[in-house]
């Protein structure tokens, strides 16, 4: 007796939880998932806590120190009369640990700001394709195969040889070269929807275009939006370090990973701290992201979680 | 299978035009006077307007398009304001490197990478799946020019002097470099189109080495382009393992696989002759988008081995404000990431007849 009224209430709770609920039930359960939210919370912290971390100003020159000095860790045997800089000194006397702190922030941002840019741009383009459908589509969906014509980073590179050098412009590059796959699945998921009869319902209760597309279509793509937003997120860091690592984007001396490892590019043999920490750094970023969203994709569909239970 | 061919030869037209239009806009939408973006703050009034005249930059933008187009048809695609040469004079010389960094990195991706996710899916939750899989996972979070610089770390310092020491730089050692092939046939006066198909053949190593029969400077760029095409295949390398692997787990678990179980058919033929076959479809669609990534990657790794190809020169080009070596390069590589998924698409109907037949 005690068992099933113990399932019962199980089952109640199970019932009262809401889908958010359900889903980060589902997350924590995931190993990448629970991997991803790790490691993006560590990140997180270290960002937001960055100038209590950092030992130094992140671009101040250091003065009682050489460029490029490997790193110097008291407990593993370095001098003690020598200042501790645990990922070493950079080509121009700064100390990379503080550097890469910082940095935390800057990539953080980039990820964030370029998907947040491009979902919100993609799910105009391709709601008002599926919605108003016929000439207006076609012209919008032409447009963004066209995009997708272009590898996306190297399209990132035309446009910011247009837009002129800078990280907004890369970001800027970024998020509109990452358009056309919102635009695609939220121009989906309206095409699926639109015509099934709870719209139709709306419809003929009087709701208007807007009130139909915002409360009744849209947020079926939610759930699509965020998994490829997350996973957005991290090849916009992948990317937006590229452009900076070629010159191209974040300007001197932002404490930015890709543009650190492209300063140092030429000295990976006399230096390699210099190229190792911030590619790790980075590295771990886009796991953290890639992680998330895998998790997040997998507990956000109800038939793999249905399953697998 | 030829009206399916037509059908997708025809759609890519519109793409095509889209593609040229894009690339002249984007040179259309640079902020400021062209003048002044192209020949500096000191130009004069006058050497302004010859300017202008000369590239046509006074006349209605539709007669711009129009001649743009035209020239292009021509096979000409303006000239370097950097390098003072015909744009399609640097694509014949840098291109083919390019091409030969990405065909070698698309080799090494897709090999270890359906190896790597056939292994995974018939050890499938064993320690070889977990460690494949968390090497993929980290493999598609790195940075392409990073793991080009590791690499170049450690095959180029740490391992000096073991036979595994791989070159961390250029294209050839010093005093190797390819012979023009014109040159070598004695032709003189090769112009136009003709010299655009022997300078690339020229700088295609491969080729030039089938004529002129000098397999020491093949074995020599080769060596040079491990290292470059492992960093550019290893991000397509751990996507296309994790394909497979969900592909072939997918398929595995068909009736069809058990029937040819029953039937008494060996292992390893019902993974390539049945389970293969199919699991393929989704393989080669991310092969397709991979090409993207590969070329991109190809880019950004030229630039760590300091490799002459398409990357550095289109990196110098956009710091030269070199606007028509960077239109011409984007588009080539445009033109031929289409044609890479046109492939993709027939290789489609080629493996699943229920689309060539559609």
């Amino acid at each position: 007796m005690a068992d099933t009224l113990a399932e019962v209430t199980e089952e109640v709770k199970q019932k009262s939880r809401t889908p958010s609920q359900e889903v980060i039930r589902h997350l924590f359960k995931h190993s990448s998932g629970r991997a991803g939210i790790i490691i993006l919370s560590i990140l997180i912290l270290i960002a937001i806590f960055a100038p209590w971390i950092a030992p130094y100003d992140p671009i101040a020159i250091l003065r009682d120190v050489d460029r490029r000095d490997p790193p110097c860790i008291h407990i593993l045997g370095c001098p003690a009369d020598q200042p501790e800089h645990i990922f070493g000194i950079d080509g121009n006397s700064r100390d990379l640990y503080s550097r890469i702190i910082y940095g935390s922030r800057l990539s953080l941002q980039v990820g964030i700001i370029t998907m947040g840019f491009a979902i919100l741009i993609g799910t105009i383009i391709g709601a008002v394709a599926g919605f108003a459908g016929g000439a207006i589509d076609n012209i919008l969906m032409r447009l963004m195969d066209v995009l997708m014509a272009f590898p996306s980073l190297l399209l990132a590179i035309a446009i910011v040889s247009v837009l002129g050098i800078g990280l907004i412009n890369a970001m800027l590059a970024i998020g509109i070269v990452s358009i056309p796959r919102f635009a695609r699945l939220v121009r989906s998921t309206v095409l699926s929807v639109k015509e099934l009869e709870y719209v139709q319902a709306s419809r003929a209760l009087g709701g208007s275009p807007m009130h139909i597309l915002f409360q009744r279509i849209l947020p079926n793509a939610i759930t699509p939006l965020i998994v490829q937003g997350t996973l957005g997120i991290a090849t916009a860091i992948l990317d937006a370090a590229a452009l900076s690592f070629l010159g191209l984007g974040a300007e001197k001396p932002r404490p930015e990973w890709g543009l650190m490892m492209g300063e140092e590019k030429n000295s990976i043999f006399s230096a390699p701290h210099l190229v190792i920490f911030p590619g790790l750094a980075i590295m771990l970023t886009v796991l953290g992201f890639n992680l998330l969203g895998d998790g997040l994709r997998d507990s956000m569909d109800p038939r793999l979680t249905r399953s697998g239970k | 299978m030829s009206q399916f061919l037509g059908r997708r030869l025809l759609l890519l037209l519109p793409v095509m035009i889209g593609v040229i239009l894009i690339t002249f806009i984007i040179v259309r939408l640079i902020p400021g006077d062209p003048c002044v973006t192209m020949l500096g703050e000191r130009a004069t009034p006058a050497k302004c307007e010859a300017f202008l005249d000369r590239y046509g930059l006074n006349d209605n933008i539709f007669v711009q398009f129009g001649r743009y187009l035209l020239n292009i048809g021509k096979g000409d695609f303006g000239t370097s304001i950097k390098w003072s040469r015909p744009v399609v004079d640097i694509i014949a010389e840098r291109l083919p490197m390019t091409l030969e960094l990405t065909l070698l990195a698309m080799l090494f991706s897709t090999v270890v990478g359906i190896l790597l996710g056939v292994v995974s899916a018939l050890k499938r939750n064993t320690v070889i799946d977990t460690i494949t899989m968390i090497i993929a996972n980290i493999g598609i979070s790195m940075p392409v020019f990073w793991l080009g610089l590791l690499l170049a770390y450690v095959f180029a310092l740490l391992l000096k002097g073991t036979p595994f020491v791989l070159p961390p730089s250029g294209r050839f050692s010093a005093g190797m470099a390819l012979q023009n092939l014109a040159k070598f046939w004695g032709m003189t006066n090769v112009t136009g189109f003709k010299k655009f198909i022997i300078d690339l053949m020229s700088n295609t190593v491969f080729i030039n080495c089938i004529f002129t029969g000098n397999w020491k400077i093949f074995w020599d760029s080769l060596k040079h382009l491990i290292l470059p095409a492992v960093a550019v295949g290893t991000i397509p390398m751990a996507i296309i393992a994790r394909m497979t692997r969900s592909s072939l787990l997918e398929v595995l678990g068909l009736d069809y696989i058990r029937t040819a179980r029953a039937k008494g058919l060996i292992e390893p033929k019902v993974i390539s002759k049945h389970a293969m076959r199919n699991a393929l479809i989704p393989i080669v669609t991310i092969i397709g988008i991979e090409t993207g990534e590969l070329l991109s990657g190809a880019v950004l790794t030229e630039t760590v081995f300091s490799l002459p190809g398409m990357g550095t020169a289109m990196v110098g080009a956009i710091l030269a404000r070199d606007y028509p070596v960077v239109q011409g390069f984007v588009m080539v590589i445009a033109v031929i990431f289409v044609l890479v998924n046109l492939l993709v698409d027939l290789s489609y109907a080629y493996l699943d007849p229920r689309i060539r037949l559609e």
